[in-house]
């Protein structure tokens, strides 16, 4: 099967809000699929839906062949050990160190020996530079460390498919530099299907084999990162060098300046 | 016109309330029995059952001796201080025991896990849980629903029991009241099926209430600091006044053949 996710004709509403109207999205198997759009166009939204943690108004969302709004429970939780999801904000355990943050999904999931867990814990924090933290308490880190930690976590279980959310957001440039190498590297080596949710027009460009570009609610624009980088669509090219003017707008729905300032509280 | 409208979307609400925690129930129950269950059950009983003995305890303390020194004065009057035993211990067996000690467990341990499981979700933890593959429900509320069942009896006895000692250290210890006088006329009065076993009915029902509402409050409370505060306050409030209400309907069903 060539598309791991298969997005068909997919609307979702927030209230009367279309956050995606009537979308086709193809996730390439064993490919790295960047995501871009300017902020509030529901691309966190979309792994959300891809997850099944929502669910669509109507069209259908294809995971490795299952529809995943037909699913029962059990048959999605059990989906989801397959899957990897890294969060904006991280989302570690509070309650446990690093160490045992990374360590949940496999004692979870798998009946490894405790020496087995502890090697693959270490290898896993290892490959995100973060060995020497093990013993550390989450509030200890920073946003940027955390979320390195959440990716360590995110692959304990070699997932098939890994959905990243703002990978590079508060890393600073040597660790960027090394997390695209992962995203990289896990995605060579493993044959893992990678979606990367980011603003880094440049770092996931690099990586990426195919970019969509969504913008309310339509997807603007579809391809590899030379045919995207090169579009003659304004609004794809003014997203994708960072312009001010164009067609994508910097502010949300508002209405006249002059007559909002003017009117009553 | 709106009027209506907001009733009908509160009525709404409030019975799609009702099917949710139905929903959350029936998976709680079915929840727990793994071994890995059983290691988050015991980490919950010692946070929410032994963490809340040092309150429980003096509580019931200062409890059973107010009690003991207001019915020793009133007893005195009729010459009746030997009765004292038997109207401290029925008291805190069949209504103190429970109801005091479902209110402060509403206020200890169900106000705690609305607001964990509130920041859990706010902190997209309960989130990463489910997309781990692990269900919410039976990793952070089962065991704490479990935990919360079982310890309560145990506190609400415990209560008693510390109580009926506040009691007789103000009756016989400080008032002059013959202790073997005070012993037997407990023994005497108090049945141990209908007293002790109802009292420990009372409890269970109180605490499966209390824990109910605090993790339905917490599982689907507004994930910011408000939505959490309030989800907090409704905890404590909603718990105690179901504790009340509650107590009257049970006693009147153990207690009122007359």
């Amino acid at each position: 099967m060539q598309h791991h996710i298969d997005i068909s004709a997919m609307t979702f509403r927030r209230g009367s809000r279309a956050i995606f109207d009537n979308v086709d999205i193809k996730i390439t198997r064993g490919k790295i699929t960047a995501i871009m759009g300017p902020s509030g166009t529901g691309k966190t939204t979309l792994l959300r839906l891809i997850a099944g943690q929502l669910r669509p108004e109507s069209g259908s969302i294809h995971v490795d062949g299952d529809e995943i709004n037909q699913l029962n429970r059990s048959d999605l939780y059990q989906l989801r050990k397959r899957m990897g999801v890294l969060f904006q904000s991280g989302a570690l355990f509070t309650d446990m160190n690093v160490f045992h943050n990374v360590a949940f999904p496999l004692k979870t999931h798998t009946s490894l020996s405790e020496q087995t867990i502890r090697q693959l814990v270490l290898m896993k924090l290892e490959c995100v530079g973060l060995r020497g933290a093990h013993n550390l308490m989450p509030n200890e880190l920073s946003g940027g460390m955390q979320r390195r930690v959440a990716l360590a976590r995110t692959i304990a279980l070699d997932p098939d498919l890994v959905m990243y959310d703002e990978p590079f957001a508060g890393q600073d440039p040597i660790a960027m530099d090394v997390l695209v190498k992962l995203i990289k590297e896990l995605n060579q080596s493993l044959g893992l299907t990678s979606i990367v949710v980011s603003h880094d027009v440049h770092e996931a460009a690099s990586i990426a084999d195919e970019i969509y570009v969504l913008s309310q609610g339509k997807v603007l624009a579809h391809g590899t990162p030379s045919e995207v980088m090169n579009s003659t669509d304004p609004a794809v090219s003014q997203f994708m060098h960072g312009k001010f003017d164009g067609p994508v707008a910097f502010h949300f729905d508002r209405s006249d300046y002059a007559t909002d300032l003017m009117s009553q509280p | 016109m709106n009027a209506i409208t907001q009733l009908g979307s509160q009525f709404i609400h409030t019975i799609s309330g009702l099917g949710k925690t139905a929903f959350m129930l029936l998976y709680v129950v079915i929840g727990l029995p793994t071994w890995r269950g059983l290691t988050l059950f015991s980490k919950q009983l010692y946070f929410i059952g032994v963490l809340s003995l040092p309150i429980v305890l003096v509580a019931a303390l200062f409890i059973g001796m107010v009690l003991g020194l207001q019915i020793f004065n009133i007893l005195s009057r009729f010459g009746a201080t030997e009765a004292l035993g038997q109207a401290v211990s029925l008291s805190l067996l069949r209504e103190l025991g429970p109801v005091i000690t479902g209110l402060l467990f509403a206020g200890r341990a169900g106000s705690a896990i609305t607001a964990e499981i509130g920041l859990m979700k706010s902190t997209e933890q309960l989130s990463s849980l489910e997309l781990m593959g692990v269900d919410p429900l039976k990793y952070v509320v089962a065991p704490r629903f479990w935990a919360g069942l079982v310890s309560m009896p145990f506190l609400a006895l415990m209560f008693s029991a510390v109580g009926i000692w506040g009691g007789y250290l103000v009756g016989v210890k400080w008032l002059g009241l013959y202790d073997g006088a005070f012993w037997m006329n407990m023994q005497d009065a108090v049945s141990f099926s209908e007293d002790v076993i109802n009292g420990a009915i009372k409890s269970i029902c109180f605490a499966f209430v209390v824990i109910l509402i605090a993790v339905y409050q917490g599982y689907e409370c507004y994930p910011n600091s408000e939505g959490i505060s309030r989800a907090t306050t409704r905890t404590v409030v909603l718990g105690s006044l179901s504790i009340l209400g509650l107590d009257f309907l049970l006693t009147a069903i153990m207690f009122g053949d007359f």
